[in-house]
């Protein structure tokens, strides 16, 4: 970053934001294979970053303290909780928000998996899920029920549907 | 939750970083994965006015075989700690305590450095690097120096670093097939220690940390002492709070505490025991 990518603004524009007294610095981040250049301030979180300067709502806020896992996303292929991230750490990175695991309209097999085995019921924990449960898949192929269980430490669901989603996850990996 | 408005620099270097530090003053903190310090921030209990990014120091990020021990740079994830051989091999400890510490996302982020410069005597890899005699390398703008892990830990969320100084190496000596257990009791999985035991031991020598169970991670020496002149794992153990000044919170009285610490180093003992 050069000191001149720097600059002090007060309105941030894209998303009518005013910042009081705070200054930017011009990110660009690869999100869902698409470079994204934003300024944005320095405070600004990861998944305030996705959800309000580019618009991406799938990742959710729950917790906002590492807790609970809605706003899993992934920088350079790795599980994230994006509420305890800063946008500028994602500048030159690669982000995958749940918006960008389909191919158009054919989902992911993850995805697919939940669907067809109920693996979610409010769905408001479920982007975090899919997205950590792929990173689960991406370290360890095969697992066993007790590793998915194990694994998913970091997601939360309160409707306390976990059998079903423990069940989608061995699904998909033995898909 | 947003954190209070801060300036913000990269630094490319461990040099560039210090340089950044000593003319930014006290006020300034530097962010490595972010993991204990943006929930700081984030509840206003840190507003620091300046932080400085050694998140891409990349030269920093290496786990090496140095003779007898094993050379960690600060800025290495837990799961890279979690999952390397060479510290599966040599200190099989503090590679099973990595695989503790919050969850596989966290793990991802948080680095071994900011874990221990951070201090949190809740935290596992202080507690477990103390217990294995661990010694930190430190940088300032006049060099390296090494700082033993006891003399590491100076009060609650507070290290013996000057304020120029940054942590850059955790040098661990090597395990050489000794037995070890690490006990973890907390309510939900990825939830801090309400006490946690790392313990080592080989023959008569042993070495024993607390985990939450005062405002520092705690060195429980007269638990090794007692080992050393040659007690029974059950005497050794009502021990274990010798050094300890545990405080009570919602989790737990500091009786419950007190308790669980001599429990827990039993069966850390009797794990470790081969």
């Amino acid at each position: 970053m050069r000191h001149d990518d720097i600059c002090h603004i007060r309105d941030l524009g894209p998303n009518g934001h005013i910042l009081s007294g705070g200054y930017a610095v011009k990110i660009t981040v690869n999100v869902n294979g698409t470079a994204q250049t934003s300024d944005v301030e320095p405070r600004q979180l990861l998944v305030h970053y996705v959800r309000e300067t580019l618009g991406l709502t799938g990742t959710n806020v729950g917790c906002d303290t590492s807790s609970c896992g809605a706003c899993t996303l992934h920088v350079n292929g790795q599980s994230v909780k994006s509420c305890t991230m800063l946008a500028v750490q994602a500048d030159g990175q690669n982000v995958t928000t749940i918006e960008g695991i389909a191919k158009g309209d054919e989902l992911h097999p993850m995805q697919k998996a939940f669907m067809e085995n109920h693996g979610l019921q409010c769905g408001y924990c479920t982007p975090g899920m899919v997205m950590a449960a792929i990173g689960i898949l991406d370290e360890n192929p095969k697992p066993t029920e007790d590793e998915v269980r194990v694994a998913l430490e970091g997601n939360l669901c309160r409707c306390t549907g976990y059998h079903n989603i423990v069940k989608s996850v061995l699904a998909c990996a033995n898909g | 939750m947003i954190p209070a408005a801060f300036d913000y620099k990269r630094a490319s270097s461990a040099e560039e970083a210090i340089s950044l530090i000593a003319q930014a003053g006290d006020e300034a903190k530097f962010l490595a994965g972010g993991h204990s310090l943006l929930p700081l921030m984030k509840l206003r209990l840190a507003a620091p006015s300046m932080l400085i990014d050694i998140g891409r120091v990349t030269d920093l990020s290496y786990i090496r075989e140095a003779g007898d021990h094993i050379a960690i740079g600060a800025l290495t994830r837990h799961t890279e700690v979690e999952n390397s051989a060479v510290l599966q091999q040599h200190v099989p400890l503090l590679a099973h305590a990595a695989s503790h510490v919050g969850d596989p996302q966290v793990r991802h982020r948080g680095t071994i450095g900011g874990s221990i410069a951070h201090a949190d005597a809740a935290s596992d890899l202080p507690a477990t690097t103390l217990a294995l005699g661990a010694t930190y390398v430190v940088q300032g703008p006049n060099g390296r120096r090494s700082i033993a892990a006891p003399d590491f830990y100076a009060g609650f969320l507070e290290n013996s670093m000057n304020a120029d100084e940054m942590l850059v190496e955790i040098q661990v000596p090597k395990m050489n097939g000794a037995g070890w257990s690490f006990q973890k009791f907390n309510r939900r999985a990825q939830d801090w220690a309400i006490v946690g035991v790392a313990a080592w031991r080989r023959g008569s020598d042993s070495g024993v940390a607390l985990v939450n169970m005062g405002s520092t991670p705690i060195l429980a020496s007269s638990v090794a002492s007692a080992i050393k002149g040659g007690a029974s794992i059950a005497d050794a153990a009502q021990q274990a709070v010798a050094e300890a000044d545990p405080q009570g919170d919602l989790n737990a009285s500091v009786e419950y505490r007190t308790h669980l610490a001599k429990v827990l180093v039993r069966r850390a003992l009797e794990e470790s025991t081969k």
